[in-house]
């Protein structure tokens, strides 16, 4: 399936949730906050939260800023 | 003496926000935190670059430190919202600081799209402080729209080029006086914080100038001082400010309706 990551389109081979999916782009998870077609994903529901063909997928965190 | 700034019904002892963009690493972020004093400091969401520092911001920004997050990167009120919105659910809290720019060359803020994010994200619950031109109606139709401070912009982001818009600002300082007025980009140096201060601004902000220092929180601390030092002198000496008024050239009356 394909899904879109941070505006890059990335081929996925099996269904994976939001957990593997970070370990998977060797991602840590502390500080990540994962929006999925425009909707937050709490890490509470990141086990549970399988990627689906298409999605859209942020990944972004906080960084310094003025 | 107690002289709080009270923004969105919150206090602040300190007058003086940093930014935490462009620190040559994050442990001398922290210390210039620490040594500004500052209890309110601005942070931005990006996507995850894995070239880039993987440190978690969080671990660097002193406890009791209160988080804005701006919505840089917006360049409509839509995407402020949505920025806003991954901010507080994602638990950073619900004060957000509006930039809504719409060029790269000015970075200017665009009045319009950050009037209507400031009316949603009022209306939604968040404190909101938007970025904005020193422009006194403009102002006031954010206060109607529930801002909770505004940041009229001293000069363009990252010049250090000072208080050039002083004689506008201090319109705002005159005339708005439901919400803070905290001076935001181009303060390049401690003299501008005073400056500021002394014309009855609120509050100040400052990031590039501290961020690119040989020692920035040296830097961090002379610019808390000079906030302070530009605050008392405001208010030692009874409010007295030079009054900017205008003076009509053509006639104001014998127009349509009067």
């Amino acid at each position: 399936m394909e899904v879109t990551i941070n505006g890059t389109k990335h081929q996925l081979s099996a269904s994976l949730n939001i957990s593997s999916l970070l370990s998977l782009l060797a991602i840590e998870g502390e500080a990540v906050i994962v929006e999925i077609n425009e909707k937050i994903v709490k890490k509470d529901f990141w086990q549970t939260t399988f990627i689906k063909d298409d999605d859209v997928i942020e990944l972004v965190s906080l960084v310094g800023g003025g | 003496m107690e002289d709080d700034l009270i923004i969105g019904g919150n206090r602040f002892s300190s007058r003086f926000l940093l930014g935490t963009g462009k620190f040559g690493n994050k442990e001398i972020m922290r210390q210039a935190i620490v040594d500004s004093g500052a209890q309110l400091v601005t942070v931005a969401v990006r996507r995850i670059d894995k070239e880039k520092s993987t440190e978690n911001i969080l671990s660097f920004i002193p406890q009791g430190v209160l988080l804005l997050v701006n919505t840089s990167g917006a360049r409509n009120a839509k995407e402020a919202v949505r920025i806003a919105n991954i901010a507080r659910e994602a638990g950073y809290g619900n004060w957000i600081k509006i930039e809504v720019i719409a060029d790269t060359k000015y970075l200017l803020p665009d009045n319009e799209e950050t009037l209507k994010a400031t009316e949603m994200l009022a209306a939604a619950g968040f404190v909101v402080l938007p970025y904005i031109h020193p422009d006194l109606y403009f102002a006031r139709a954010l206060v109607s729209a529930g801002a909770a401070a505004v940041m009229p912009l001293g000069s363009l982001i990252g010049s250090g080029e000072g208080l050039k818009m002083e004689m506008m600002i201090k319109i705002l300082v005159e005339e708005i006086t439901e919400v803070p007025i905290i001076v935001d980009a181009g303060i390049g140096k401690p003299s501008d914080a005073a400056l500021a201060m002394e014309i009855g601004a609120d509050a100040v902000l400052a990031n590039t100038a501290v961020a690119i220092a040989p020692n920035p929180p040296l830097l961090a601390g002379a610019f808390a001082r000079a906030v302070e030092a530009g605050r008392m002198g405001f208010l030692a000496t009874g409010q007295k400010k030079e009054k900017p008024t205008a003076s009509a050239s053509s006639p104001l009356d014998g127009w349509l309706g009067k």
